[in-house]
């Protein structure tokens, strides 16, 4: 059914079809609605769930670590500061391999404090072993924490899964979105969870046992294994989403207007929306230009972004992230991806632009897209920032 | 051992782990005043101590036993005693 | 009777790797008596969690987990709620685990938050008064003028400079149906607080004084004694609460003068030295009257 839905509302209600049993959350804005919703969901008796409404995000996290154990389905959402204070969970959650999913609604850090959207947060938690994908619009959004909880829990997979949505962008703004009406057919794409390993009075394992160094690393390893393995997951989730309801958005990544692109601009999430836009316009201008979209931070498409970039000239990384003595985050992994495989031909520019909730407009990236054939190996360079400031 | 799924230890598994070499002392049990009062086998922090209390025949597992010497201490009738350890 | 098949049976098994004379692995085999199988429980980052649980050994014959240092009463929050959408809630008890500090210190707002939400679990603190597993620095529960390596005695100190912390009289603050204080000198003591949280639905807090051999530099065989010490001197009460009222303490038969107590521990010794450390010592003896007093525990 076509819905004109608030973004949290559509990412409540593609939670609420998945059938979590137990969620828990603390609020932060911009997560606040769609814990929300959910809260309401629960108390219409529209969702069968324990909604436990905990003191911080730390115990949130921690709670649903607990119930996950138990071999439940489990839910949790959170933004900047929460995610920060939550971080030390999710590495515990990660190592101990279980399939949480939770929502980040992607907003800047302290300090200065700020509310508005950027990735910073998810950056700050890249290598916590938890799955990280990017939804570009609100019914990506919807559909992509369905796919969530079938990655997660794959058997061979076992990892949490944060799906990142642009705080206020998405979480506020509304759009028209298709859910879906039958919860017979979400059930049928998304078979119970059936964990090998639980809390179970029937057969009692230990776990969060202590790992001594002559174990330590083989638990590190086979979890970067399944990180490694849960591409394929991840894919598969998403083509069997398109065959039972129709819709697709690639799988690690998706390309548009690729062919004979020679310039190609990287970006994730929301921002996108506005790329194709300025790529639509530069191509009828005769612009050979592209977009690779990155739908998979983590575990991260080298193979996919080394195809579709090899035969380019110049690409632009638009992030709204920063690496304070280093640069760019992704525009780094970019450039060694394309390294690694002795691709040298392509000139790769990573910009820094719209931090903390700052516009990032049309011109912008036409901009951007003219100085990054003038200038070679840009590296996290800020964009439109005001001089008076400084 | 599977442990794909995160660092998971099988039930009693410790059982494995022969403590009784941490034992510098070792308890005897003298088998003259006991009153079968069982205070050593709920103090022993081990749980080793096992016994009857109608014969009041108590030993110990000597596997396991990390030679503390509360049963010793608080053996309310002393008939417990602590012998050094051969190594 | 009790047989070596069966001793090695136990919950709480042997083999592992807590030191000569632990008195929190004595209480935790204790606890585990009366809690029986159905049970499932967490446990705070601490020595409790090193030493039962070495992969790939275990010693815990029920479903155990520990997550982190701060987290034990959420993860058992999130614990209790899973069997509660599973309908399995009646008939498996959940409790969740700590040190002194995991409890009192960097896990008190998650404990608070299981208290009010009143989940039923019962939260077991082992109160050894410091930072055992690190090597003996002080907590909040670290008790006036002991030495640890964090408040050492020194020509400007007498040790730890502040008194424990209230915990038992926090958790009462939160109006949870039951909060009890016990001790591994006192094992029926002990397993009947137990039974008594198992009856009762709701968070409950039991916190258990177990004396530390190394932290608190004593022969491994004083453990009881110096447990039975404490609460004969009046310097640990015991007694139950039910929301914020106490209705049972455990009464002293005779007082004992802290002196009897602190002199078996090397944390204390420094006290001994001098007329400066006499004075100390008459502090501590305030506060055990005052305890007595305050509890009523003669």
């Amino acid at each position: 059914m076509k819905q004109v839905l608030e973004g949290s509302m559509a990412i409540a209600d593609g939670v609420r079809m998945a059938e979590p049993h137990v969620i828990s959350a603390y609020p932060i804005t911009p997560q606040t609605h769609i814990v929300e919703h959910l809260s309401q969901m629960v108390a219409d008796g529209d969702l069968k769930a324990e909604f436990i409404m905990v003191e911080s995000e730390h115990s949130a996290a921690s709670v649903v670590l607990g119930a996950s154990a138990c071999g439940v389905r489990t839910y949790t959402a959170t933004a900047a500061q929460g995610l920060l204070y939550m971080e030390e969970v999710i590495y515990n959650i990660a190592g101990m391999r279980l399939p949480v999913v939770m929502t980040l609604a992607n907003r800047a850090v302290s300090a200065p404090i700020n509310i508005w959207n950027d990735m910073q947060d998810a950056m700050a938690i890249r290598d916590t072993g938890a799955i990280m994908l990017v939804a570009e619009n609100n019914q990506e959004a919807y559909d992509m924490h369905i796919q969530a909880f079938k990655i997660a829990e794959n058997r061979d997979v076992m990892l949490p899964v944060i799906v990142n949505v642009d705080g206020f962008v998405l979480t506020h703004t509304f759009e028209v979105v298709e859910t879906i009406d039958s919860i017979d057919k979400v059930r049928e794409y998304l078979p119970p969870i059936n964990m090998e390993y639980k809390l179970d009075v029937e057969n009692p394992y230990s776990f969060g046992t202590l790992g001594e160094p002559s174990v330590y690393m083989e638990s590190r390893y086979n979890m970067y294994n399944a990180m490694k393995y849960s591409s394929k997951t991840i894919i598969d989730a998403a083509k069997d989403f398109k065959n039972m309801f129709g819709r697709f958005y690639g799988g690690l990544t998706d390309t548009y207007k690729m062919d004979d692109a020679q310039t190609v601009i990287v970006a994730m999430g929301s921002v996108l929306g506005t790329i194709k836009d300025v790529v639509d316009e530069l191509r009828d201008s005769g612009k050979k230009i592209g977009v690779l979209k990155i739908r998979s931070f983590r575990p991260f498409p080298e193979e996919e972004i080394v195809n579709a970039l090899k035969n380019a000239k110049n690409v632009i990384v638009i992030e709204k992230a920063i690496c304070p003595g280093k640069g760019g985050i992704l525009s780094v992994e970019i450039r060694d991806s394309l390294f690694k495989h002795k691709i040298n031909t392509v000139n790769v520019n990573g910009y820094t632009i719209g931090l903390g909730g700052r516009d990032i407009t049309p011109k912008n990236i036409k901009d951007l897209v003219e100085r990054a054939e003038k200038e070679e190996n840009v590296d996290g360079e800020f964009i439109g920032l005001s001089q008076q400031y400084l | 051992m599977d442990f794909k799924v995160g660092i998971i230890s099988m039930p009693g598994a410790a059982l494995s782990n022969k403590t009784g070499s941490f034992a510098n002392e070792t308890p005897v049990f003298k088998h003259k005043a006991c009153t079968g009062c069982n205070l050593c086998i709920y103090f022993c922090p081990e749980g080793v101590i096992y016994g009857d209390k109608k014969t009041k025949i108590y030993d110990f597992d000597p596997d396991y036993c990390k030679g503390c010497g509360i049963c010793a201490e608080e053996c309310p009738v002393d008939d417990i005693e602590m012998v050094l350890v051969e190594k | 009777m009790l047989t070596k098949e069966e001793t090695r049976n136990e919950l709480f098994t042997m083999g592992h790797t807590g030191c000569s004379g632990c008195a929190q692995s004595m209480s935790v085999k204790l606890i585990m008596e009366i809690l029986g199988k159905n049970t499932i429980a967490t446990s705070a980052t601490g020595c409790l969690e090193v030493f039962s649980t070495r992969w790939p050994e275990s010693s815990w014959k029920i479903p155990w987990i520990h997550s982190l240092f701060e987290n034990s009463a959420a993860v058992a929050s999130g614990v209790e709620a899973a069997l509660k959408y599973m309908g399995k809630k009646d008939g498996i008890n959940v409790i969740a685990q700590g040190g002194d500090g995991g409890t009192a210190d960097i896990g008190l707002q998650a404990l608070s938050g299981m208290f009010e939400r009143n989940h039923d679990v019962l939260y077991i603190c082992y109160d050894n008064g410091a930072y055992m597993n690190t090597g003996y620095q002080r907590s909040g529960l670290t008790p006036f003028d002991a030495y640890t390596t964090t408040s050492p005695s020194g020509k400007e100190s007498f040790g730890n400079n502040r008194p424990k912390k209230y915990m038992p009289e926090i958790a009462m603050a939160h109006r949870i149906p039951y909060t009890a204080v016990s001790s591994a000198g006192y094992p029926m003591d002990l397993q009947k607080k137990v039974k008594k949280a198992m009856t009762i639905k709701g968070a409950k807090y039991l916190q258990v004084d177990v004396p530390c051999v190394p932290g608190w530099k004593y022969e491994p065989r004083y453990s009881v004694k110096l447990a039975q010490l404490a609460v004969q001197t009046g310097l640990y009460p015991l007694f139950e609460a039910e929301y914020d009222k106490i209705i049972s303490v455990k009464k002293i038969s005779k007082k004992v003068p802290v002196e009897e107590y602190l002199k078996l521990q090397g944390r204390f010794k420094h006290l001994f030295k001098d007329e400066a450390g006499r004075a100390e010592i008459e502090k501590i003896q305030k506060m055990a009257d005052e305890n007595i007093e305050r509890y009523g525990l003669m």
